[in-house]
């Protein structure tokens, strides 16, 4: 049970208010009529699965009920950071290896 | 008192005997015994059989990592509880417990005859036979003959009969430092953290009472310590309480024991409570556990450790033999052999392995009168059911060993040395170091997001005293001896087994535990894996670090299953969400079926009737009168802002622009993979605002979805929403008659025709409550959906009930709003749909707006797959000897006798008899489908195929009339 | 040597001194015409299959770790085939053929033991479910029968018949060829039958890098025991695929999660056979050995941790205790978990890559261990052909580009 802190809320709360929703940053392309189904199909299916940093989704269902960013290492599942929907994915301090 | 107990001292209370009964045999122990010390101060030693060779086999431990006494506990058919260890039992007044996997019974077990078969036995035997003879097919012979008599032979003890009737709860909490284990050190740390009254401080200990080793020793610290925790608000004291996972960032589970210990416990005190508690810093003092000497015939009852000795003598006041020999590589044994004098015992010999013990120890010991043999081991021991002698070997400096005397004892105690136990921090994923000084593996580095801290002998950090030397099995002059020499106990794992594994290329420890089984029994190798890791280092040549380490898992002792499940079973198992005309429902007879949380009404029988001809009287009803309908547990959005609208138009395949204010319109829901996720009607109630609903199934999955695109995806739309599905009841009132009997229980609405046409929405009130009436249908028939404030719910529908019953009509339920809607093709998603299907798949293209740039689903529906021919489609199918219902689900073939493994061409979806069209009816998708119109295809079923005329779903009143009537 | 009650009983009067290695542990050869990257049931059933049907024998199959160390060893064992999509039916169904035979194959007791697969329904819609499964399967020449509620409560007595309960049950669908294996059998049976075939089996050897020439094509990997040349690559490493594949510079449509499962102490046997209820998330069997086996789910994000919440299994022993009230008392032993591959229709890619010469076998997500011998089988002809097996060609990466998703998961979901 993870710990996680809502960036609007400003609470760390237990992972059960919590909803992953899958990779963050991943946008609708703005005229989808014009991809190929190629690259719709990477819309769609292709996500990143790094051993390592990952850039995540969250609903905070139980709570606010708002969708934020997250980074979390998926070797250790600490969160490295949280962050509104729409900001971008904050600079890092390069990662280190495990 | 028994010749078993010393005169005095320890923690039980001699005045205070206690009955109880093992293997039907009624013994006395004291307040204060587990099972196991009880037994051992009635001379009881032989207490339970090994797994594979049903060796008879004793007590080897004091506490938790005890491998060999095992025994169920009885109270009844439901509370009986198998596999406790006896050395963790308390006993109480009536105690029944008996001994394991023997047959017939401990002192006479056939079972041991396999003890004959050992050479054959070896480790991982059953990977090479059992497989023939071939003759009887293959596998035949594993699956019919030797599989069931392996099954018959493996297993402990027996699970209860009866459900458990216990109770069991769960609890949170929340603290800056949790202690595991009451030993000296973790209560020193308790003290330390809890001087600061704001530090909540939880200490845990599996024992009945805390301490640890200080019971041993009665020391009045330990009272003042206790005395001074006890006092302080900030502290959680939290005895028979095992800490038994460490998880993700601080979040430890604890299972406490609170009324196995009792005669007669309350049937109101729960069983055992589940903590999962939150701990800003684990403090872990969880201690040490001592490893056995591997030496043939080690296992015999009478041989244990030499700590557990201690403790038996010290603590219980247990004289444990008459005659005892102590067989150490390490100091602290010389403290069980001054124990065990001073309990009257009489002291064979200490055999140790050292050619240089500590001095001081050995000159106290030959003080003592206590013969001292130094570069000496066991080499072999006597007695069946209880040690009768030992061999004693002399390990020459060039490394032979001499078998020399036998030494006459009815008890060995023996060590090898302590290991720390770092469970509870490998579990936390802190990463092990190896320290070739001591030869244990002790904590290393805190893994990321866990702050730990261990404490007294689970540190590593311990006395000289406690070390061991020797890894792995002690050394004999005949490896080829019949001897076994035990590494894992409960398992039947011996030394030659593990090099056996070794030879054949079992070189991971992770190979060699699950090739031998070594490490896998109850007790998970808490006794065992450092000798395995020794033995196998031996036969690789390779030093122990070298090796690697098994992975320790939760749990650190077993855990019932009850306290997972506390208090969420049968009806609280999940939660029942009902809708507020469920009681009027279930008076009128309702069947209810479960639809996602929902309890829904399935049809309603009257007296006698069957399911059928309810369903077709509730059929007719709405066909020819009027039907009543709760729909109230369909999904409900309201959707506001300047562009609900503009939202709508993108997620919906529909467009929204153009509806106007008050009227309603049929929507189709699509992912961006372009399949048909949910459906509903969106109706305007205003320029900006918007009365959504979804299927029942599909309510939260919708409004999370909706949720998503608004906050991530197009945040600059003003459109918000909010979900009302438990704001309304919503009553469906459907049939010729529906306008009969709505109108004149309506104010503030024109319900003409013409001034309320289908598929719009009006506000007004219904019997006096204010309303959002929809003429809409899913049933063909002309109707209307009544929203009422949901606490309103229960007072609308005994008057919409008695207004339909006076007017012919019935309560309907799903099942008859499911032939419904099939008579008139109407799907249902997620029974013609099945996350595949695209709109146009199931007749839907229609609904897509057209012109519209993008909207969820667009995309994904032009793909090259989603618009190829041969796409599945929904079609209505008829039986051609019109009486046959199909089956739902059945597939569909172009054949009558299609080959085993043929393609279907699609399957039906949904399949009801009839009653307006006096015959069978189904749905299904098929195929190219639309093209098949006419078409004879087949429904293979067991009996024959049965044939089927490709038709339009749409079966009845196919130009829509009556909607409009 | 040859297993069999004859060798036993020859070993055994000699004190077990004569049993071989069952595979030898041979350094890295300089190349090889193929090279399987991961030492699981998939990728040693694939190095099996290559040499014993193909002839291609001269194939090195790489392990980071110990063999069957990732799911295959930490599964739930159940094997069945009552798959509802006719490409999942093929491929499953093919596998189920195999196990029949698959110890005396290998001369290696995988204790497969049909003993049953029975796969509750709670509501109108589960029935709905598990008939059109039986009636797929029947079409399909695979054994699925329906069985009533009466029936399922006198195959598995010990469920609760109860009616009051929040789930009753209503019905089940009963595969019988379905059972159990034993895990670990199955990769050492495998690695020894390969290993008699002639190929390499190299454990602790990491693959860091793939290596291509110019035009692309791979020629070879780079590992923590050096360069190794390869005609072809096989990717069979289960969770870590999508980091291997990216050396390729191959993105794959993955998620790994953690799964985790658990056992019981052993008791005397009191399941007869595979119990599950997808409706309520419970799996459970009973092991040779006494455990009970039970499946949990996946936590709900990407992990490599390989263990997970607590809440996980809290959930799955709740509806242990629901279906099986008796088991209250009982114990959990262990606990633990494993990292699955999971694509977006959580059916596997088999088949070709765009990289020439690099091919990938992965996304089994919870359920891969039914289908290794099937896999192995498909994929070692996938390689040796250099075209996709008729039974894995469904199964290729383009259907995520085309839409000819495999769903079996879609296809149960609740709505109405």
């Amino acid at each position: 049970m993870l710990l996680i802190l809502c960036p609007y809320c400003q609470s760390r709360r237990a992972e059960l208010e919590f909803r992953n929703v899958g990779a963050a940053h991943i946008s609708r392309p703005s005229d989808p009529q014009t991809t190929t189904d190629a690259q719709w199909g990477e819309f769609l299916y292709q996500r990143d699965n790094p051993k390592g940093r990952i850039a995540e989704r969250w609903l905070h269902i139980h709570g606010c009920g708002r969708y934020f960013n997250a980074i979390r290492d998926t070797i250790s599942d600490v969160f490295v950071t949280t962050y509104k929907s729409g900001e971008p994915p904050p600079a890092m301090p390069s990662e280190a290896k495990p | 008192m028994s010749r078993f107990r010393t005169g005095a001292g320890g923690r039980i209370d001699r005045a205070r005997g206690i009955n109880f009964t093992f293997d039907g045999r009624l013994y006395t122990g004291l307040q204060g015994d587990t099972l196991a010390s009880a037994l051992l101060a009635n001379g009881v030693h032989l207490v339970g059989r090994s797994f594979k060779y049903h060796r008879p086999r004793g007590i080897l431990a004091s506490g938790a990592e005890e491998p060999n006494a095992l025994v169920t506990v009885m109270r009844d058919a439901g509370r009986t509880t198998p596999n406790l260890r006896a050395t963790q039992v308390e006993i109480y007044e009536g105690l029944a417990a008996k001994s394991q996997n023997r047959w017939p019974s401990l002192e006479f077990d056939l079972g041991a005859v396999n003890a004959l078969a050992s050479p054959l036995l070896a480790s991982g035997f059953y990977y090479k036979t059992f497989m023939g003879p071939r003759f009887l097919g293959s596998n035949k012979a594993w699956a019919k003959l030797y599989e069931p008599l392996i099954r018959r032979a493996a297993g402990l003890g027996r699970a209860p009969e009866a459900p458990d009737p216990d109770r069991y709860a769960r609890r949170y909490a929340h603290c800056e430092v949790l202690v595991v284990g009451a030993g000296e050190a973790g209560l020193r740390a308790a003290l330390d953290a809890s001087a600061d009254p704001h530090c909540r401080v939880i200490l845990c200990d599996e024992q009945a009472e805390m301490g640890g080793w200080q019971l041993n020793a009665g020391s009045d610290d330990l009272v003042e310590m206790l005395e001074t925790l006890g006092a302080r608000p900030n502290v959680r004291l939290l005895a028979r309480t095992q800490a038994f996972g460490v998880y993700a960032q601080g979040a430890v589970a604890l299972a406490q024991r609170l009324t196995d210990h009792l005669a007669a416990p309350s049937p109101e005190t729960p069983r055992e409570r589940l903590w999962q508690v939150r701990a800003g810093e684990i403090v872990l003092a969880t201690g040490a556990i001592e490893r056995p000497l591997v030496f043939p015939g080690n296992d015999r009852p009478g041989v244990m450790l030499a700590g557990a000795v201690e403790t038996f003598a010290n603590r219980y006041g247990i004289r444990p033999g008459e005659r005892a020999v102590v067989a150490t590589t390490c100091n602290s044994a010389y403290g069980a052999a001054f124990a065990l004098k001073q309990a009257g015992v009489d002291l064979a010999a200490i055999i140790d392995l050292r050619d240089k013990p500590d001095p001081a120890l050995a000159a106290n010991a030959l003080k003592a009168g206590i013969p001292v043999h130094t570069a000496s081991v066991i080499v072999g021991t006597e007695g069946h059911k209880r040690v009768r002698s030992v061999r004693l070997g002399k390990v020459e400096p060039c490394g032979i060993v001499k078998s020399t005397d036998s030494i006459a004892c009815d008890l060995v105690a023996m060590s090898g040395g302590w290991v720390p136990s770092v469970h509870l921090f490998s579990q936390s994923r802190g990463k092990l170091a190896w320290n070739g000084e001591t030869g244990v593996y002790s904590p290393g580095k805190d893994a990321p997001g866990q702050k730990t801290r261990s404490v007294g002998l689970c540190s590593g950090e311990f006395p000289a005293d406690m070390r061991g030397f020797h890894n792995g099995a002690l050394p004999t002059p005949d490896e080829k001896g019949a001897a076994k020499a035990f590494v894992d106990f409960q398992n039947d794992v011996t030394a030659r087994d593990i090099r056996l594994a070794a030879r054949e290329g079992f070189h991971s420890v992770e190979h060699v535990k699950r090739y031998t089984t070594t490490g896998m029994a109850t007790d998970q190798g808490k006794t065992s894996n450092m000798n395995a890791l020794g033995i196998l280092s031996g036969a690789l040549e390779k030093p122990v670090p070298d090796i690697g380490l098994t992975t320790f898992r939760q749990p650190y002792t077993p855990v019932t299953f009850g306290i997972f499940a506390g208090a969420n079973r049968a009806g609280l198992f999940d939660p029942v969400r009902k809708t507020p005309a469920h009681a009027g429902a279930d008076a009128l007879g309702g069947v209810f079926e479960d639809v996602g949380l929902w309890k829904r009404a399935h049809h309603f029988p009257r007296k006698g009737e069957t399911m059928h001809a309810a369903v077709n009287r509730e059929c007719r009803a709405v066909r020819e009168a009027v039907g009543l309908f709760d729909a109230s547990t369909l999904g409900k959005i309201e959707l506001v802002g300047p562009d609900a609208a503009e939202f709508l138009d993108r997620v919906y395949v529909n467009s929204f622009a153009k509806l106007g204010i008050g009227r309603c319109r049929y929507a189709v829901l699509t992912n961006e993979a372009g399949y048909v996720i949910d459906d509903g009607v969106v109706a305007r109630l205003a320029q900006d605002r918007f009365h959504i609903t979804t299927t029942t199934g599909g309510a939260g999955r919708v409004f999370a979805m909706f949720e998503d695109y608004l906050q991530a995806e197009w945040p600059e739309l003003r459109a918000w929403q909010t979900s009302i599905t438990e704001q309304f009841a919503t009553f469906a009132i459907q049939g010729p008659k529906a306008r009969e009997v709505l109108a004149p229980l309506v104010e503030g609405i024109a319900m003409e025709n013409e001034a309320f046409p289908h598929m719009a929405m009006r506000e007004g009130r219904v019997a006096g409550i204010p309303a959002r009436v929809f003429r809409m249908s899913f049933t063909g028939e002309a109707g209307y959906e009544v929203n009422v404030p949901a606490g309103e719910g229960a007072r609308l529908w005994p008057v919409l009930l008695d207004a339909v019953d006076k007017a012919g009509g019935a309560v309907y339920g799903t099942e008859a709003m499911h032939v419904l809607r099939a008579e008139k093709g109407y799907i249902i998603v997620g029974q013609e749909t099945d996350g595949t299907m695209t709109p146009d798949d199931v007749g839907l293209g229609w609904a897509i707006g057209k012109g519209k740039r993008d909207f969820v689903g667009k995309r994904g529906m032009m793909r090259t797959d989603l618009i190829a021919p041969g796409r599945k489609q929904l079609v209505g199918l008829e039986t051609l000897d019109d009486k046959t219902v199909l089956e739902e689900g059945a597939q569909i073939t172009d054949t009558p006798t299609p080959a085993p493994g043929s393609a279907a061409l699609g399957h039906v979806t949904s399949s009801y008899w009839s009653e307006a069209l006096h015959r069978p009816i189904a749905l299904a998708v098929v195929a190219g489908g639309r093209g098949r119109m006419g078409e004879t295809l087949h429904v293979p079923m067991p009996g024959g195929a049965i044939p089927v005329r490709v038709v339009s779903p749409v079966f009845h009143d196919p130009e829509g009339a009556r909607l409009h009537a | 040597m040859k297993f069999s009650l004859i060798s036993l009983l020859k070993e055994g009067l000699t004190g077990n001194r004569g049993w071989p290695r069952q595979w030898r542990d041979p350094a890295p050869k300089a190349a090889y015409d193929v090279v399987i990257v991961g030492g699981g049931g998939h990728g040693l059933a694939t190095a099996y299959y290559l040499a014993k049907e193909h002839g291609i024998r001269n194939v090195a199959v790489l392990e980071k770790g110990w063999l069957g160390g990732g799911n295959t060893g930490r599964n739930t064992t159940v094997v069945r085939s009552n798959y509802l999509w006719e490409e999942s039916e093929r491929l499953y169904e093919h596998a189920m053929k195999l196990w029949e035979t698959l110890s005396d194959d290998l001369n290696y007791n995988v204790m497969y033991s049909p003993r049953g697969v029975l796969m509750l329904a709670h509501s109108i819609h589960d029935v709905q479910v598990g008939k059109r499964h039986v009636h797929a399967n029947r079409l399909a020449g695979i054994d699925n029968e329906w069985l009533s509620r009466e029936e399922v409560l006198d195959f598995c007595p010990i469920l609760n018949p109860a009616t009051d309960i929040r789930y009753p049950i209503a019905g089940g669908a009963l595969q019988r060829r379905g059972g159990t294996a034993r895990h670990d059998a199955v990769a050492w049976g495998y690695a020894r039958g390969a290993d008699r075939f002639g190929v390499d089996i190299i454990q602790n050897c990491e693959v860091k890098g793939i290596i291509r020439d110019a035009s692309g094509k791979v020629i070879g990997v780079e590992t923590t025991r050096g360069y190794i040349g390869a005609g072809k690559v096989g990717v069979v490493a289960a969770g870590h695929t999508s980091v291997v594949m990216g050396m390729a510079g191959v993105r794959m449509p993955l998620e790994s999660y953690p799964l985790q499962a658990l056992v019981s102490e052993p008791i005397k046997p009191i399941m007869p056979c595979v119990l599950m209820s997808n409706a309520i998330h419970a799996y459970m069997s009973q092991s040779d050995k006494g455990e009970l086996v039970i499946g949990a789910g996946t936590d709900q994000y990407v992990s490599y941790s390989q263990t997970g919440g607590l809440q996980i299994a809290q959930a799955t022993i709740e509806a242990i205790c629901e279906l099986f009230p008796m088991t209250r008392r009982l114990r959990m032993l262990r606990n633990w978990g494993g990292i699955v591959d999971v694509t977006p229709d959580r059916s596997p890619i088999i088949g070709k890559t765009p990289v020439e010469g690099l091919y990938v076998n992965c996304g089994w997500g919870t359920g891969g261990f039914k289908a290794t011998p099937g896999s192995g089988h498909v994929f070692a002809a996938t390689i040796a052909k250099g075209e996709p097996h008729p039974i894995a060609a469904p199964f290729t990466l383009e259907r995520f580009t085309t839409g000819r998703l495999i769903d079996e998961a879609a296809a149960a979901a609740v709505a109405h």
